[in-house]
């Protein structure tokens, strides 16, 4: 019913004052706030702008944010789905212990997960020491910066899937058997893009959260500007921390990663309109 | 009725910025506070937390002593530039305790602090001092004895990142010193020793507290450059595991302190936060300071402590690189010496 087309005044109460608290808050906390990230970043004239973004470090930090949060993200949505299934779709003991789990990396401080990861996989740790025999060096290197980011990542792509796979009706795989598809062909072509718009959004939650990500990566990557592994917030950091204060630098390298993030964002978002046709259509 | 639906659209808007308005405006303290206790909010860095717990006790019984009034002070605690730019940004400190001249400096070109303040206290308004020293694994396996020997083949160094540490920056400049002796001022050989230096760096962290986590506990490295303070605090905390070795030459790291004008002022606690200041060069508030392994500047205090610090290190100071602000310009900003050496 409220998803009814209505003419004159709406059925639900409370409009005007909803979206009233809607805009003063987006205002406040969202848009006023990254406002005054464009107004000191315009401080720079383009020249000195350009010159910033194009340094090398910088520009390496851009390729490995984006590259290191693609990659988690990835892994992600292959481990989130596997996990968000065996919630759903099995009843075993623990289940609802492991359900609550989930959110813990959202619960926890993201420096306390970084230390704690930089730990127990650098070449001494619980499980780095087995990587390090395997030949792969895990803590203070981008693989390092990767573990980080799908810690940090894996919730959003589990709870987007959960709700969607709880609506699936067993009644299409029944009926994907019946007419004697393979279990495989069952997953790929009848589950599958069912779960694909859901899946989009994970993924896309997760890649921004990466991207952006500070606390749980600097402990972990090692900051190498030779090895590549300092991440973007990184280099802001480095802007706000060091001897001369440059808020301007840290704004422009900010607007930069704003758009970047809204770039990928909105290519996941399209990807998803699209998928959303296919599956309805 | 689309009228007047804009109409109330509009009431409620204005509504909610009003009510966000208010709670903003909620946030300010009163100023005036009891007039029998002083509160005074000092604001520090990291490694001071166990300094400062135990001086606030002593400086409460002092001032109740001389003046009858109860004092309270709320400590903070954090990266010394953050800190600094949090006091800028609106922590409303009585008093800054920080790591760094330069990050006090920073507060001043605020405008909170009045200019001068340096000469305020003794010793540059540093009421105790540090310096730069090696942490290296029992046995020292691979001997290490001076800066000459991190830059040998195969030895693992940890020390932060000076673009984005202050207090690593004291490591660069301390090395940089010894290389400036050595090489009788030649720069480029003393380039050629700092560029192998931080060739061996195995990790480089954002701060100091960070890089020796990354050495004490995660296991990384042969030796960590680090504060004097925090490495006899990690061999206070890890006993027989580090051995500390003191270089021929280092520098003297001066963390300072100051009185926060403005906020002092606008809460009435001008003439608390001066002697808060002041008593720390008392014989007992510095006492206090070596126990926490801060080097006291009271010359007979230091003398105690002998067995504490190696007193022998031939020190440098910032003025020796022409102060902060010129030794950053010069090594740290963007394509200076640092860049250069670290990307050779």
């Amino acid at each position: 019913m409220a998803g009814k087309k209505q003419q004159g005044k709406r059925v639900l109460p409370g409009f005007g004052m909803t979206m009233g608290i809607t805009v003063a808050m987006l205002s406040l906390l969202i848009l006023i706030p990254l406002a005054s990230i464009l107004t000191y970043s315009f401080r720079l004239s383009l020249s000195e702008f350009w010159e910033l973004i194009a340094r090398p470090n910088v520009r390496q930090a851009f390729l490995t944010s984006t590259g290191c949060a693609f990659l988690a993200a990835v892994i992600n949505c292959v481990f989130g789905l596997n996990l968000a299934w065996i919630l759903v779709r099995y009843d075993f003991p623990g289940r609802r212990l492991m359900d609550a789990m989930i959110e813990l990396p959202f619960a926890l401080p993201t420096s306390v997960a970084g230390i704690t990861l930089s730990r127990m996989y650098s070449d001494q740790g619980v499980l780095g020491q087995f990587l390090q025999k395997m030949g792969i060096k895990a803590s203070y290197s981008k693989v390092g910066i990767v573990i980080a980011m799908v810690f940090i990542g894996i919730p959003f792509v589990v709870r987007a899937l959960q709700p969607v796979l709880e609506k699936l009706p067993e009644s299409l795989e029944e009926a994907s058997e019946m007419l004697g598809a393979s279990r495989m062909y069952t997953f790929r072509r009848v589950i599958l893009p069912e779960l694909t718009p859901a899946l989009l959004t994970g993924f896309g939650l997760a890649l921004a959260r990466g991207i952006g990500e500070y606390g749980s990566v600097i402990y972990i990557s090692g900051n190498s500007e030779k090895a590549g592994t300092q991440v973007v917030s990184y280099i802001i950091m480095q802007k706000l921390n060091s001897g001369s204060v440059d808020y301007e630098g840290a704004a422009a390298i900010a607007l930069v990663l704003l758009v970047v993030s809204f770039v990928l964002l909105l290519l996941v978002s399209i990807v998803q309109i699209a998928a959303g046709r296919r599956t309805k259509g | 009725m689309r009228k007047e639906c804009l109409k109330k659209w509009t009431a409620s808007v204005m509504a909610a910025v009003l009510l966000g308005g208010c709670l903003a405006g909620c946030g300010n303290k009163d100023a005036e506070g009891d007039s029998d206790t002083v509160t005074l909010t000092n604001v520090s860095y990291d490694p001071t937390r166990e300094f400062y717990e135990a001086y606030n006790r002593i400086f409460a019984e002092h001032y109740e002593e001389e003046t009858g009034k109860a004092v309270e002070v709320t400590q903070s605690h954090g990266g010394s530039g953050s800190q600094a730019r949090s006091v800028i940004e609106g922590n409303e400190a009585d008093v800054v305790t920080l790591a760094l001249a330069h990050d006090i400096t920073l507060i001043e070109e605020a405008g909170l602090i009045e200019p001068g303040w340096l000469e305020e206290f003794e010793g540059n308004s540093a009421p105790y001092t540090s310096t730069i020293v090696f942490l290296v694994r029992n046995g020292n396996e691979k001997g290490i004895s001076d800066w000459d020997d991190l830059i040998k083949e195969g030895v693992e160094v940890i020390t932060p990142d000076p673009k984005s540490s202050g207090g690593a920056c004291w490591n660069f400049l301390a090395a940089w010193y010894y290389a400036d002796q050595k090489f009788g001022g030649d720069e480029a050989k003393m380039k050629d020793f700092a560029a192998s230096l931080y060739d061996n760096v195995l990790v480089m962290d954002s701060g100091a507290r960070g890089a020796t986590t990354t050495f004490v506990e995660n296991g990384q490295g042969d030796v960590l450059v680090a504060w004097e303070n925090e490495a006899l605090l990690a061999m206070q905390e890890y006993p027989d595991e580090f051995e500390l070795v003191t270089p021929s030459i280092s520098i003297q790291a001066e963390p300072s302190v100051a009185v926060v004008d403005e906020n002092a002022d606008k809460n009435g606690t001008q003439e608390a936060a001066k002697e808060y200041l002041s008593f720390l060069y008392t014989q007992e508030a510095q006492r206090l300071a070596g126990e926490n392994f801060y080097r006291p500047t009271d010359e007979a205090v230091l003398q105690e402590f002998g067995d504490v610090f190696d007193l022998s290190v031939k020190l440098c100071t910032i003025d020796d690189f022409g102060g902060w602000d010129q030794a950053y310009a010069d090594f740290f900003a963007d394509d200076t010496i640092f860049d250069e050496i670290y990307n050779q």
